[in-house]
């Protein structure tokens, strides 16, 4: 038989597959565009006997989580752009105490209270860490609803494999767009194996008891923790880089995009390339880490990239990084809230081409 | 086959209800859909708009700009719709509220008096399940054979009893236009 398919919102499908890779706590404070995924956790979480708290704020959702993840439970919140910054110190100490947790931002027009339509304008945040001090988290960008609930479901296992939290980050459009989707199988949290590192059950296993903090005074000890964090940083770029390639072999000019920007580049390409004019689209799955090394190779075959963004040019510059001189890389991008239609990008195309 | 719908009119018409119901009816027959709406905070009276896309080929944007069919179910939505059909596309008016036709001469323009049919069959509400039944007939693109079984799970229970309503007003809008 085949798997059901059912229609459900962005932001609907990234609490269904959260609730299936078997979170156990999720803290919440609403927020447009993803008020939906605070309230199907509540319907969801509550009835599975599972923790759900609607925080009083976003600070005090983030520590929720700190406090659920240093227990060794899957443990998630999500919110919108202004809400993410509010949890960026939280962030910053789950990173320092290398607790994992998955981190929803269903990002919206800014900056400041800016609008509640879709924006890719987080780039920057959700790729150079966001909040104070030296790391990383690792960055998904789903380019739909499918996507968006098989990278949640995953978002789990990869924070605990390397410890270090994960940020999907969508759009208020992903989020607020209904679309088919194959929900992934449902794990029972209570079958998930223990923590070593996690407080509370060192007793009982005859070791010393796990202090989990990001405090630590001695400079020689916190530089040989954050030494050890960046090599596991530099295993992750070997391992975790991904992306999708669509017609690149043959093109002159490929687009660099991603999330729903990506999916507008792709009609754009079938308008040029029914033209006859030879455009790729490169897809960045990760945005940290980059795909730097690919794009990196495709400069030095002599491609020249667009990077199309619903921002004022951010990835852009991680795109102009891997090129390192070596092609031209040129920029469009829409902000405000508002998404680019296929017709205009495939406009900026026809202009770069001289046509 | 890609058909791309832009759905428009105010809050309260059922714009949503439309979309939902055409792409989940068009997910039961096998094929790809997106549906992204945007409305106004008001509950009632407000502007109420529904990108909508089925397709036999994974969707690429999922805004629609250059719409194959456009549904008109008020006036203040006739200029959207002037602006969003693509060269020789197809509008669907509720000519129960629209008085003045669109002006794209290209355009094939379909005129079906959802209201009038729709209070005709006992209840205005249902003026969008009557322009459902028109795109469907006029477009092929969604059958809609499976519909009974969707509204049975998309109806609470007390409201059951409303099934049979629907799929006459869908009826209704496939012989309006045929």
């Amino acid at each position: 038989m085949a798997e059901e398919i059912r229609l459900m919102k962005g932001n609907e499908a990234i609490g269904e597959a959260a609730v299936r890779a078997g979170c156990a706590a999720y803290f919440g404070y609403p927020i447009t565009p993803q008020n939906e995924l605070t309230a199907y956790m509540a319907r969801q979480m509550l009835a599975k006997g599972r923790t759900f708290i609607q925080a009083e704020s976003e600070v005090a959702a983030i520590n929720m989580v700190y406090g659920a993840s240093s227990t060794g439970v899957r443990a998630m919140t999500s919110s919108s752009s202004p809400g993410i910054s509010l949890k960026q110190e939280g962030i910053s100490y789950l990173c320092g105490a290398d607790l994992p947790a998955v981190i929803v931002n269903v990002a919206r027009s800014g900056p400041g209270l800016g609008g509640i339509s879709p924006s890719q304008g987080d780039y920057f945040q959700a790729t150079r860490g966001g909040g104070h001090g030296d790391y990383y988290t690792i960055v998904l960008a789903p380019k739909g609803v499918q996507e968006a609930a098989d990278l949640t479901y995953e978002a789990f296992s990869i924070s605990e494999k390397w410890r270090v939290p994960v940020l999907i980050l969508a759009d208020g459009l992903i989020g607020q767009m209904m679309e088919g989707v194959v929900l992934p199988e449902p794990i029972d949290p209570g079958t998930l194996p223990r923590k070593d590192w996690a407080v509370g059950h060192a007793a009982e296993m005859h070791r010393p008891y796990n202090h989990v903090t990001s405090l630590n005074l001695v400079p020689d000890e916190l530089e040989a923790a954050n030494r050890a964090r960046f090599e596991r940083y530099d295993q992750i770029k070997k391992e975790l880089v991904r992306y999708e390639e669509i017609d690149v072999e043959d093109a002159d000019l490929v687009f660099v995009a991603y999330g729903t920007a990506a999916r507008v580049c792709h009609g754009a390409l079938e308008m040029a390339r029914a033209a006859g004019m030879r455009v790729g689209l490169f897809r960045p799955i990760t945005l940290w880490p980059f795909p730097s090394v690919r794009l990196s190779e495709l400069a030095e075959q002599g491609k020249h990239f667009l990077s199309v963004e619903m921002s004022m040019g951010q990835m852009v510059e991680d795109v102009r990084l891997a090129a390192n001189g070596k092609a031209p890389v040129y920029f469009y991008g829409r902000s405000g809230g508002n998404v680019p239609s296929q017709e205009e990008v495939f406009a900026e195309v026809k202009r770069l081409m001289g046509l | 086959m890609t058909e791309k719908t832009f759905m428009a009119g105010f809050g309260g018409q059922g714009i949503i209800s439309l979309g939902q119901l055409w792409v989940y009816s068009a997910i039961k027959e096998g094929l790809k859909v997106t549906f992204f709406p945007f409305y106004g905070a008001e509950k009632r009276g407000g502007i109420a708009r529904a990108s909508v896309i089925v397709s036999s080929d994974e969707i690429k944007s999922p805004i629609v700009t250059s719409a194959d069919s456009v549904v008109v179910m008020n006036q203040d939505s006739v200029q959207i719709a002037e602006k969003v059909c693509k060269e020789g596309g197809t509008i669907f008016v509720n000519s129960s509220l629209v008085k003045t036709d669109p002006a794209r001469p290209d355009a094939r323009i379909v005129h079906v008096p959802c209201n009038d049919i729709a209070l005709r069959l006992g209840d205005v509400r249902i003026a969008n399940m009557v322009m459902m039944g028109a795109l469907s007939k006029v477009t092929g693109a969604v059958k809609l054979d499976k519909l009974e079984s969707i509204l049975t799970s998309f109806f609470s229970s007390n409201k059951r009893a409303l099934i049979s309503l629907n799929i006459a007003a869908v009826e209704e809008g496939k012989k309006a236009v045929s």
